[in-house]
């Protein structure tokens, strides 16, 4: 079979399955999208409250009524019937239009506010950013601002796609524990509760956004506004310091990143509710499990070298970074140590696999040479913090995150920011890889090659490849979402947290036995 | 040495993989019905639409190359075993040094008039799905024959299309040839609550030819004609040895083999669903057409043919499958009918969709199988205590350690202990929670 077919199928497989009620949900959703255009639109008429909240109100209920329909009407179980043929859901002419949709609305987001009516200095705001502002001076007490809006339809496609998730995965209680998590993180500690505090005169504070998420979290105007707000901005500078260096790690280690990533950060939260009808399309091949990891690694190391020339500026009141010969010869004899200790260490007790050990003194080593070849040939250099800090902000933190990360959600998946981009997952998968309790277990020889856990992994694990030869599962990328747990049709998947075997989570303790523990099928 | 295996399933693949984790050896995969190694327990998947083809293949494309394995695609009409030559319907030929036929099944087909008929056509091949999509379109009623696990994805298959399926089963029950009549009951309910047409205890006649050498309608044994525009014959498979005919390789029901898995010519091996045991293991079958069993026999066969000679052991039989929305797990010695000596706990959750059977020797109180529906249960903790022949009060107590359903399920052991407590009169309490690390601690004990 070389064709490469979307389907097979001559006749249209998947015939519209709506029935009247859906119709008119879908009437409903589309009602109230239709006020946000005319609202755009710079319609004057539609620009109060009532308005506002019923837009709102019409496009979750349009939601929930549809995917009631769609789910509840059936029995409960894995519901994937006709998602490879739906033009929506299989990068066909919907997918494609919604995709540029996304994109575009992200691209006028950013660069172009205002076009969505963004007042400025002293203008009011009008079209769009207008539309939101009622509900923003009950939180806020300010007139909105293009985040703001942003802000809102986000939280209002988290809980919206959140209910149609519980419904369709009603029957597994760790999916619906997660979603009502992700969906209560949103709504309080990202949406209601930053914009609260401007209310009470705090500076805006999103608990749950760390660093290196968070890559604004040690930028001068972040800490001078912190410093500045007294005992309250004191604590959150703690918090967030405490997030990144005592709280997460500790997570981590007990629960694997999944208690972060598809459980309380947003843009997981968005990917696993409005993004679940696209977990599909992201790419298993090894060579995307090799760009991801060049990419990931690559925006922790950007973001790691931007963070450390702010603090130093921050310091210095110098935007630029000098690293002269000898602070290069410091790195470098500390990295050597670093490296020849972990060495060590891996002697006595951790046990790193090869792989894992040569991937990670080659890139130790890399550095050194590159900064030593730099250290040789210039003497001293100097980093331009400020450029960094630029560049970060416009190629990660809103054209990656952003425009590519939701804007490709039909035609790459749900998770290509989580996936390629983000570095904190990127950190927290280290973590999780090295020193993690977390695993998706294998059961024995019970699986039987199908396919389902890897095409609905998000994260384009192959979970089949390591599934079908008895090897438990332990990736960096892994958000732990335990949809290939839910998907697999022979009971195959568990994930699982353990200590006890911390540091050989993927020895093949289980595998087949074919003759009375002699040979085991690898 | 060049060993051609044919067949690009699962036992052929396996073995040409563990062939080059333990040698040098030339080695050519032959087929005819696919260039690529794919799931066949995941066509169904296709029709259904959550996967596509591709999805379905379990190594990517360059992994072939890669490994040194040759593909080649061709129908083999002739193995000549002197000349250690096959020839292909294509008429070219391909020297071998040892062979391995690993040609997997073919659906049954019984006598009945119009089996032959276009629109009539099992469920194992890529084909066979190609032309279940064919003639999918427009199509407004599907009858399927058999009560078997095939007959019931395929059922599945068109219900996801919103085509109306009627499966005759010959049975009073579902599959109540394997399953105890209490998990058989079970599914039959599941069958009916997605509105399948579930007729027990009736059996195909003939199938009707509408003039242009379609089906058009089904007679059953009752004498009801249903109208349909597919048939699916689902009445269980046997081994794909036709070609063989001629040659003077010994088969019975299947191709023979010996504890080796080799045939009466020696170099000659067959493996997976197309070869029958000489001498079967106690309680096992000559032929075991499951994915499982022709996945360990591919292994076998790699260290026998690369000299280390093993005999084929399936170990504890397992087994998994699922109904509609129920999955399926047994380990060990469940049956049917249960015989004198066994004794079964029986638990059944209360909406009737899931059940935990444990069996277990009475007088000995060794614990000897599993069946689950609905909840899954670790494979090598199961096997663990039925090859150390445990107690089944210890299992009981620790049955928390078997457990792998997702984190917050609903825990049932006390539920399934109290049933034991009632028979016996007895008042134990669970002991092992559900639990990653005291999993280890026994399977490493």
């Amino acid at each position: 079979m070389s064709q490469v077919q979307k389907s097979m199928s001559l006749a249209n497989p998947a015939p519209p399955f709506t029935d009247l009620i859906q119709k008119i949900a879908s009437a409903v959703g589309g009602v109230g999208l239709l006020f946000m255009v005319i609202a755009l639109s710079g319609a004057g008429a539609i620009q109060n409250s009532v308005w506002l909240y019923s837009a709102l109100g019409l496009i979750m209920v349009g939601t929930v009524v549809y995917s009631w329909r769609a789910y509840m009407t059936k029995p409960e179980g894995i519901k994937n019937n006709g998602v490879w043929f739906a033009s929506l859901s299989s990068k066909g002419l919907w997918g494609w239009v919604l995709g540029i949709v996304l994109t575009g609305f992200y691209v006028v987001l950013y660069w172009f506010p205002q076009y969505l009516g963004l007042g400025g200095e002293d203008a009011a705001n009008t079209g769009l950013v207008a539309f939101f502002d009622p509900l923003s001076r009950v939180l806020s007490g300010n007139p909105a601002s293009q985040w703001f809006v942003y802000g809102t339809l986000y939280t209002v496609a988290i809980l919206s796609f959140g209910i149609k998730f519980i419904l369709k995965y009603r029957h597994n209680k760790y999916q619906v524990i997660r979603t009502i998590s992700v969906m209560f993180f949103q709504l309080g500690f990202a949406f209601l509760i930053p914009e609260i505090m401007q209310k009470l005169q705090y500076p805006y504070y999103s608990f749950t956004n760390m660093w290196p998420l968070n890559y604004y979290f040690f930028y001068d105007w972040n800490l001078t506004t912190l410093l500045g707000a007294g005992n309250v901005g004191l604590f959150m500078l703690l918090f967030g310091l405490a997030m990144i260096f005592i709280i997460s790690p500790t997570l981590t280690y007990f629960y694997g990143k999944r208690w972060y990533c598809s459980w309380v950060c947003g843009c997981g939260g968005l990917a696993e509710t409005a993004g679940d009808p696209f977990r599909h399309l992201s790419d298993k091949s090894l060579k995307a499990w090799k760009i991801e990891r060049w990419m990931i690694h690559g925006v922790l190391v950007f973001v790691t070298l931007m963070t450390v020339a702010v603090i130093y500026s921050y310091y210095t009141g110098d935007r630029n970074v000098l690293i002269t010969k000898p602070i290069a010869i410091g790195l470098i004899v500390l990295l050597g140590a670093f490296v020849i200790a972990i060495v060590q260490a891996n002697k006595k007790e951790i046990n790193l696999s090869k792989d894992k050990l040569s991937m990670l003194i080659s890139g130790i080593v890399g550095v050194i040479i590159l900064l030593a070849i730099i250290a040789y040939f210039t003497g001293n250099f100097v980093i331009d913090g400020g450029l960094l800090r630029s560049w970060y902000g416009f190629a990660i933190g809103s054209a990656f995150s952003g425009v590519v990360g939701v804007g490709f959600y039909p035609l790459m998946g749900s998770r290509v920011w989580c996936r390629f981009g983000c570095p904190m997952a990127a950190l927290l998968g280290l973590q999780q890889k090295f020193f993690s309790r977390f695993r998706i277990t294998t059961n024995g020889g019970q699986c039987i090659s199908c396919g389902n856990c890897s095409t609905y992994c998000e994260m384009g694990i192959d979970v089949r490849a390591y599934a079908q030869k008895g090897q438990n599962i332990v990736r960096a990328s892994c958000v732990g979402c335990g949809i290939c747990a839910a998907v697999c049709p022979r009971g195959v998947l568990k994930l699982e947290n353990g200590s006890v075997d911390l540091h050989n989570k993927t020895t093949e303790l289980k595998a087949i036995h074919i003759a009375e523990g002699d040979i085991r099928i690898l | 040495m060049h060993i051609a295996i044919i067949g690009n399933g699962i036992s052929g693949v396996t073995a040409a993989r563990f062939i080059r984790k333990l040698s040098d050896h030339r080695i050519t995969i032959i087929s005819t019905e696919t260039d690529h190694f794919f799931s066949r327990t995941a066509l169904m998947y296709i029709y259904m639409g959550h996967m596509r083809y591709q999805d379905t293949k379990p190594y990517e494309d360059w992994f072939w190359e890669k490994n040194r394995i040759d593909l080649k695609r061709g129908y083999v009409e002739q193995v000549d075993t002197a000349g250690k030559k096959l020839i292909f319907k294509e008429g070219d030929s391909l020297s071998y040094d040892k062979l391995i036929l690993a040609t997997g099944s073919t659906p049954n087909k019984f006598g009945w008039p119009g089996q032959d008929l276009k629109r009539v056509n099992g469920l194992y091949s890529y084909q066979d799905l190609e032309a279940m999509e064919q003639y999918s379109e427009g199509l407004k009623k599907a009858v399927i024959v058999g009560g078997g696990l095939i007959g019931l994805e395929m059922a599945e298959m068109f219900h996801s299309r919103h085509i109306p399926v009627t499966i005759l089963v010959r049975e009073n029950s579902y599959w109540n040839g394997v399953m105890p009549p209490e998990e058989s009951a079970m599914i039959n309910r599941e069958i009916i609550r997605n509105h399948i047409d579930l007729q027990l205890g009736e059996e195909l006649s003939e199938i009707v030819d509408n003039g242009k050498g379609e089906a058009c309608a089904v007679i059953t044994k009752s004498g009801q004609r249903i109208e349909c525009g597919y048939v699916g014959l689902t009445a269980g498979v046997h081994p794909n040895i036709k070609f063989l005919e001629n040659s003077d390789i010994e088969t019975k029901r299947g191709i023979l083999v010996d504890a080796h898995l080799q045939t009466n010519i020696s170099d000659i091996y067959a493996i997976g669903d197309c070869c029958e045991q000489r001498q079967p293991k106690p309680g096992r079958r000559g032929i075991e057409a499951i994915w499982y069993t022709g996945r360990m026999m591919g292994e076998t066969v790699a260290y026998n043919i690369c000299g280390k000679p093993v005999a084929y052991n399936p170990g504890i039989w397992f087994n998994s499958a699922k109904f509609l929305d129920i999955e399926y797990q047994v380990y060990g010695n469940v049956q049917a009918r249960q015989p004198e000596e066994h004794q079964s706990i029986y638990w059944e959750h209360p909406e009737g969709n899931k059940s935990i059977r444990i069996n277990y020797d009475k007088k000995q109180n060794q614990v000897v199988g599993f069946n689950l529906m609905g909840v899954r249960f670790r494979h090598e903790v199961c096997e663990k205590w039925i090859k150390e022949k445990t107690h089944i009060e210890t299992v009981l107590k620790d049955l928390g350690l078997a457990n792998f359903d997702p984190e917050f399920y609903a825990k049932h052991e006390q539920e399934v202990l109290n049933i034991y407590n009632k028979q016996q009169g007895k008042n134990l309490a669970v002991k092992e929670e559900r639990s990653w690390n005291k999993v280890f601690a026994f399977l490493k004990s």
